[in-house]
């Protein structure tokens, strides 16, 4: 075999082991879904294979889901502004800060070490009725009854902005510290002010970064189950709640696949205009 | 009145003082070089001067104006980065119209004034295209463009020629000189080679460890090295213990060991005041090899072994042994270089030599 041949083979021989586990393990599973979202489920409990429009019909046009999955494009779109505002600050900190960038990316990284559960439970310790909020409140003499805090799309909200802000600042960090800072020096020296030197340069710099978090934490939180969950009332659910009902509730497998898929849809349109204007590059320098 | 003026300027980073005490006065129009190896203070300083470092102490003035307390943005200064430093995310057109734009400047006139400033540098036609698609020289001109286009009091160059490749380097130096003759600008210029601070400056400030080695012409600083760093530091010296013999009216009488007793002009040795001892210094390309045999001429001779042989094409680095004495020599090449091991005769003026006053042995190696 020539160089040339064997060179050309080498990429895929390392390619191998990853692809046939995203083959065997993402592809196939997915195609079974697919196929799945197609069948009819029977009153009886048995699913009857084919090729039905029904689940598809139901999920496109089923003014209860389309409210649903509507709700949770704007929870994730809050979300992923609320992260943006706090996010571009700390991440700017960072980025700027000397020497011990290493400590505060490590401090970023700190929260992943505790299970995603845990930590959306912490805030039943802060904000429930006998949690460190109320207490402090009744204590102080503020209000004389605990008040709810708890189990409402605010309460939602703010927990996946606990759960997404590290991936936010970690990419607006990435994106700025590649910027050169004597750009910002060579602004102030020619009469911008450190604010308008910042507006006009770092800002628009950073942008890619700032996109690439925030198509991160709006499909993260799109696709959020656990969150409404634990810190959402009855009427916060969100999509991957509506998958969960159908699926291990009602054992609608056939309907659970294609709302699945139709959530899928949603966010891989979403990624494609991303990828269209920004590239998957960004995102690939954000997440490493 | 001038153009800048430091007076006790002190820098310290924590309990590490970068600049010691520093005092300048920079003319109005001319080119000034901070001229030191890396860590000697030279950027230090220009970055003070620039705000975009507080001095600890001191006073900085700019026209005779107190300048320590007005931000960067208010000192109208001209600042050009080694890097560079043009805003990616816009054109080379709207770089260099950054500046004009915080200061009052109409449309029209900003037009014609970035047009202006890219004739100036030669690059007329690039005002539509982005940093990236240039290259360095290019990318350079279009820093210097966007730094003089808001005519400041003083322009800033912080080793604006060593990311260039060497003859791009040299075209750049000349051109940058052109430029700042032509609009007759104050400029302050950072760099750690030599042979830029030579070719370019009005008045070179040599810098070692944060303090001010000399101040002086081109030639002074060059012929008449004030210190023996200034010697090393500018171009290849040779450096001899020896004593000093006096002082006879304008001549200083100096005696080396394996050497001939010298006579070198007294304006060559403003330092020494009398009988001790002192330092020859003689540069590498003023000592000419000449073959053992050839006959006497007007010139000082002493007798050499080439150890060791540089060869660079048009000239030659000798490694040359004199007595206990390691010298280095730098002659053009005629037909063929000496060879290791020649015995060679060692010709020179004693004109060209000049003495620091010194205390211990130390040889050029």
């Amino acid at each position: 075999m020539s160089i040339e041949a064997r060179e050309a083979r080498q990429p895929w021989i390392l390619l191998a082991p990853a692809l046939t586990a995203i083959f065997l393990l993402l592809i196939v599973p997915l195609l079974f879904i697919v196929v799945y979202s197609f069948w009819l489920r029977s009153a009886v409990g048995a699913d009857t294979p084919g090729f039905f429009l029904d689940n598809w019909k139901a999920a496109l046009t089923d003014r209860f889901y389309r409210d649903i999955l509507l709700n949770t494009l704007k929870i994730s779109a809050i979300t992923t502004i609320a992260c943006a505002l706090l996010g571009y600050p700390a991440a700017y900190f960072i980025a700027r800060s000397q020497g011990n960038k290493m400590i505060l990316l490590i401090m970023l990284m700190l929260p992943f070490w505790i299970s995603y559960i845990i930590r959306t439970m912490s805030w039943i310790n802060i904000l429930g009725v006998s949690g460190a909020l109320n207490s402090v409140l009744m204590s102080l003499g503020i209000v004389s009854e605990p008040i709810q805090m708890l189990y409402n799309e605010t309460t939602v909200i703010l927990g996946l902005t606990h759960f997404l802000l590290p991936f936010m600042v970690l990419n607006i960090f990435v994106s700025l510290d590649g910027i050169d800072t004597s750009l910002e020096d060579a602004a102030t020296s020619l009469g911008a002010t450190r604010w308008q030197a910042f507006l006009q340069v770092t800002l628009p710099l950073s942008l890619p970064g700032l996109a690439a978090g925030g198509l991160l934490c709006f499909v993260l939180g799109a696709g959020t189950y656990i969150t409404p969950v634990v810190l959402g009332g009855p009427r916060d659910a969100m999509f991957a709640n509506l998958v969960f009902e159908a699926i291990i509730r009602q054992l609608n497998w056939p309907l659970g696949s294609a709302l699945s898929l139709l959530l899928l849809m949603v966010l891989g349109v979403l990624v494609a205009i991303y990828n269209r204007y920004l590239g998957m590059a960004q995102l690939a320098k954000g997440l490493g | 009145m001038s153009a800048v003026s430091l007076t006790n300027i002190v820098k310290q980073f924590g309990t590490f003082t970068a600049v010691h005490r520093m005092s300048l006065d920079i003319a109005q129009g001319s080119f000034v070089t901070l001229l030191g190896p890396s860590g000697c203070g030279k950027t230090t300083t220009l970055r003070m001067i620039a705000g975009l470092l507080d001095a600890t102490e001191g006073e900085i003035a700019i026209n005779g104006k107190r300048m320590n307390d007005v931000p960067i943005h208010k000192r109208n200064l001209g600042l050009v980065f080694q890097n560079y430093a043009l805003f990616p995310h816009k054109t080379v057109a709207e770089n260099i119209a950054f500046g004009l734009n915080y200061r009052n400047v109409s449309k029209e006139e900003t037009q014609r004034k970035v047009a202006d400033a890219l004739e100036l540098v030669q690059l007329p036609d690039l005002g539509a295209r982005y940093p990236k698609e240039l290259s360095g020289g290019q990318q350079q001109r279009i820093a210097l463009a966007r730094a003089i286009v808001i005519e400041p009091d003083v322009l800033l160059l912080d080793e604006p020629l060593s990311a260039l490749d060497a003859n791009l380097r040299e075209d750049m130096r000349v051109e940058l000189k052109r430029i700042q003759q032509r609009i007759g600008v104050t400029t302050v210029f950072v760099t750690h080679d030599q042979t830029e601070a030579l070719a370019m400056s009005d008045q070179i400030i040599v810098m070692s460890k944060g303090r001010v080695e000399q101040v002086g012409s081109p030639e002074e600083v060059y012929n008449s090295p004030a210190s023996e760093f200034v010697a090393q530091f500018l171009g290849a010296s040779n450096i001899l213990s020896g004593t000093s013999l006096g002082i006879q009216g304008d001549e200083l009488g100096l005696q080396i060991i394996d050497f001939p007793r010298l006579v070198i002009p007294r304006s060559r040795a403003p330092q020494i005041t009398g009988v001790g001892p002192a330092k020859l210094v003689i540069r590498a390309e003023k000592l000419h090899l000449v073959p053992k045999t050839a006959p006497a001429d007007d010139r000082l001779a002493v007798a050499a072994t080439v150890e060791n042989v540089d060869y660079q094409g048009q000239s030659a680095r000798y490694f040359l042994r004199v007595g206990n004495h390691a010298l280095q020599a730098i002659n053009m090449i005629e037909d063929h270089p000496f060879e290791t091991g020649a015995q060679v005769s060692l010709r020179f003026r004693a004109k060209d030599c000049s003495a620091l006053p010194g205390g211990t042995s130390h040889d050029a190696q």
